[in-house]
């Protein structure tokens, strides 16, 4: 295995019904990969590629990148039968388009646990991951946010986002920093992950660089990647500096040090450290994968 | 008889003149060690020209038949033309017309536009073939038996080594440059048919008994820069056009943008970073391929973020490869081989950018080539197997179809040698238990990088300690090899039959494998 991990800094979306692409999928440094059977499958090829992935999901080797499916809305031909055929094989999660209530994400947790029932599966092991992509979505996004414990991440669409508030993404998505906001903060007040939209010109990198930067300064885990090119600047923006490493390195050391002798609260080259302080710092830690025991 | 990498190879071959045994293998620096070789020098030819005698001539066919042409001779070409080449075409098309038979060839590379070649196999006009690598159609031929006697495939080193020591012994060389002047001074890198260096052609002027300059730019005497000169050359021919303009030499060498290779090419660039070699005025070479390109790339990125300096870039020259030098990340360029037609200006102008023989890049046989200071290599393979050994001329269905190049030269004279491939091309693996033809020793190989992880070579142990410290993703070859097997399936071995149509040669001369012909 090249690695292992549970950070959501990069999301690599791949059809779900390209061989060839799912084959490699976890070779590029994504810390996911969404296997796709929603938007980018053609109605033609929707059973094509929900059978190409519930034999390829067992077979291949991902590296370790958490694998998700994104299956078809319940309200179409396609949804249940996405349930059917995915749930069993238990990827690590399933992410479900469209959201708009807790109600609809309870809907669809019932349905799968159904299914896990009649498999003798679990009900802990696969994560539920909400999109938000319209306008009663966004303003829906803390019940959903706290819909059930197996809801892990929230992400925004923001190209039907978009499309259902009748804008266009043409000038940056400045326009959807509203919703950007809102869905970061529910995320937030769940203690969940939340994923950013995708940067569709895969030949501007600096313009990568500035909406994954951005993303990070608003909030966001991670960011989605529509090509394997934009991993590696997505990971990179995501990813603590050496600066904040060292900050963290010393915050933890420090931390375990005053707290072995009972003091919770401590003062660190002239500065307060306290439970939220220590806490981010874990964070960069486990970004740098860095064990915080060794220290 | 065995190699001493356990490649079968015969004690005799048969050959246009007879039967000639054969060395085998015995190690990438073995026959060097003792500081001089037993192989003969051959001395230059002695020849004469009258004071103001002219040596331009009306046409290509009239020069030919000034240089005595006969029956078994050889005739010797560049490939500094690329597909883009017309003139090995057109001379055997004349040396048929003549009706000279028994010809070796020696072009130190063979593009896909020269299976027009492939009726002289049949009728016995060409009879052996003496090249770096064979493209297309004619590499299938030759691959099926239709050559009456072996092609040897060599390294460029090797090829300067075979000149220089008359193993290769050329009758009559035919150069195209891209401007020259009534003397036969020439150049690549200007006229409209610019192409560069002609680093490969150098050793053919100097040695061949014989040495035709075809231009289509005849320029005023002196002609300058001047790449072969004017007291090796016999006849100069003016033509209308050396070839497809655009096939030779066309626009510049972009990065990739394949995802896969981009992948690897940064693994790549991670392995030097974290190797001890990359360091203030280290020297590098990478091919113009798609990984090994973008590596560049990535190093670039590197060597600006630690502030590091290079020394000189080496070998075949791209576009990309000039801009490091012009960028001030390396000294300088020394350039046997350019790949597209923005070089030639550099070539042309900047006095950093200097053109050398494949003498002074690689050949085993002097006192020093400048393979021999070469502190990183990144070069391609089309097969790689589990002892680190590399195929870069046979395709997985056991043809003819690729060159070996500078390969096993760099390889042997550099620091590190880093191999960049994918794991498995569409169905076909391209890590093997054994590689149908091993032109590299595996001993020359310190890592291989795939999109799937990282191998050194178990004869570096502290080299793979650093990588692993580094954090980088170290595989054991024969882990990634089980890995590519079970995804990809084990391809039905190729059935040869017994006859041999190629011999490779190692660069020192030694025979490390041969080809047999495919069985149909």
């Amino acid at each position: 295995m090249l690695r292992h991990t549970k950070k959501r800094r990069s999301m690599l979306y791949i059809p779900g019904n390209n061989a060839a692409m799912i084959q490699q999928g976890g070779v590029f440094g994504a810390d996911c990969v969404l296997l796709d059977l929603e938007d980018s499958i053609s109605l033609a090829e929707k059973d094509a590629a929900r059978i190409l992935l519930k034999h390829a999901i067992p077979a291949v080797d991902f590296y370790g990148a958490e694998v998700v499916v994104r299956i078809n809305h319940q309200d179409t031909p396609f949804g249940y039968e996405d349930l059917q055929e995915i749930v069993p094989i238990q990827p690590d999660g399933l992410r479900l388009p469209k959201i708009e209530s807790a109600a609809e994400v309870l809907h669809v947790i019932r349905l799968i646990e159904k299914i896990e029932d009649e498999h003798h599966l679990p009900h802990d092991r696969l994560t539920v991951e909400a999109m938000i992509e319209t306008a009663v979505g966004v303003e829906n996004a803390l019940e959903i946010a706290h819909s059930s414990p197996r809801v892990t991440a929230v992400a925004i669409g923001g190209q039907d986002l978009a499309a259902d508030m009748g804008i266009t993404l043409e000038h940056g998505i400045g326009s959807l920093e509203y919703a950007s906001q809102r869905i970061v903060m529910a995320a937030k007040a769940a203690h969940i992950d939340v994923m950013d939209t995708v940067f569709v010109d895969i030949d501007d990198e600096d313009g990568l660089r500035a909406s994954a930067r951005r993303a990070r300064h608003l909030g966001f885990t991670g960011k989605a990647a529509i090509n394997p090119r934009q991993i590696d600047i997505i990971n990179e923006v995501f990813s603590p500096n050496e600066s904040e490493i060292a900050d963290a390195i010393d915050i933890v050391s420090a931390y375990k040090r005053h707290n072995a002798a009972g003091v919770g609260v401590f003062a660190l080259q002239g500065k307060m450290v306290d439970a939220p302080v220590v806490a981010r710092a874990m964070r960069i830690l486990n970004l740098a994968d860095i064990d915080a025991d060794t220290l | 008889m065995k190699t001493s990498i356990g490649t079968e190879v015969p004690e005799f071959i048969e050959k246009k003149k007879g039967r000639g045994k054969l060395k085998p293998f015995e190690g990438a620096w073995t026959r060097l060690r003792k500081g001089w070789m037993d192989e003969p020098t051959v001395s230059l030819p002695t020849k004469a020209k009258m004071p103001h005698a002219s040596k331009m001539e009306k046409d290509l066919r009239t020069a030919i038949e000034k240089a005595n042409p006969r029956d078994g001779m050889t005739v010797s070409f560049h490939h500094h033309l690329r597909n883009g080449d017309a003139l090995v075409n057109r001379t055997m098309d004349i040396l048929a017309e003549l009706g000279i038979q028994n010809i070796t060839l020696a072009a130190s590379s063979l593009s896909a536009v020269h299976a027009h070649l492939i009726p002289y196999l049949e009728n016995g006009t060409i009879t052996e073939i003496w090249t770096s690598g064979m493209r297309g159609e004619l590499g299938k031929a030759v691959s099926a038996g239709k050559l009456a006697y072996r092609a040897v495939i060599h390294s460029h080193g090797g090829r300067a080594r075979a000149i220089h020591t008359g193993e290769l012994s050329i009758d009559l060389a035919v150069l195209a440059a891209s401007a020259a002047d009534e003397e036969g001074n020439a150049t690549g890198c200007c006229g409209p048919s610019a192409f560069g260096s002609m680093g490969y052609a150098i050793m053919d002027a100097r040695y061949a008994k014989q040495v035709i300059v075809v231009t289509d730019h005849i320029v005023p005497y002196p002609c300058i820069p001047i790449s072969i000169e004017q007291t090796d050359v016999d006849y100069v021919v003016k033509v209308d056009q050396l070839g497809d303009v655009g096939e030779i030499a066309s626009g510049t060498t972009r990065i990739t943008k394949a995802p896969l290779d981009l992948r690897i090419a940064r693994l790549a660039a991670q392995v030097i970073e974290h190797s001890e070699f990359m360091t203030n005025g280290f020297s590098f070479q990478v091919g113009a391929g798609g990984a090994s390109l973008a590596t560049a790339k990535y190093v670039h990125e590197i060597m600006k973020k630690h502030g590091i300096k290079g020394s000189f870039l080496l070998g075949g020259v791209t576009s990309y490869v000039v801009e490091l030098m012009q960028h001030g990340l390396f000294q300088s360029v020394f350039d046997v081989q350019s790949f597209d037609a923005a070089v030639s200006s550099s070539l042309f102008s900047d006095r950093n950018h200097i053109e050398i023989s494949s003498d002074m890049y690689a050949n085993p046989f002097n006192c020093g080539s400048m393979v021999n200071k070469l502190d990183i290599v990144v070069l391609g393979a089309l097969e790689v197997d589990v002892n680190f050994n590399v195929n870069v001329i046979t395709s997985s269905e056991g043809t003819i179809m690729g060159a070996s190049g500078g390969h096993c030269d760099t390889a042997a004279g550099t620091k590190l040698a880093v191999v960049v491939c994918p794991s498995f091309r569409s169905r076909i693996p391209t890590i093997k238990r054994k590689v149908q033809h091993v032109v590299t020793p595996g001993e020359s190989v310190d890592v291989v990088v795939t999109e799937r992880g990282i191998c050194v070579n178990p004869i570096h142990p502290h080299l793979e300690d650093r990588l692993r410290t580094a954090g980088l993703p170290i595989r054991r070859i024969q882990d990634l090899h089980d890995e590519v097997d079970a995804i990809v399936g084990v391809p039905d071995a190729v059935s040869y039959n017994d006859r041999i149509v190629a011999v490779i040669e190692y660069r020192d001369g030694t025979t490390i494998d041969v080809i047999h012909e495919i069985k149909h």
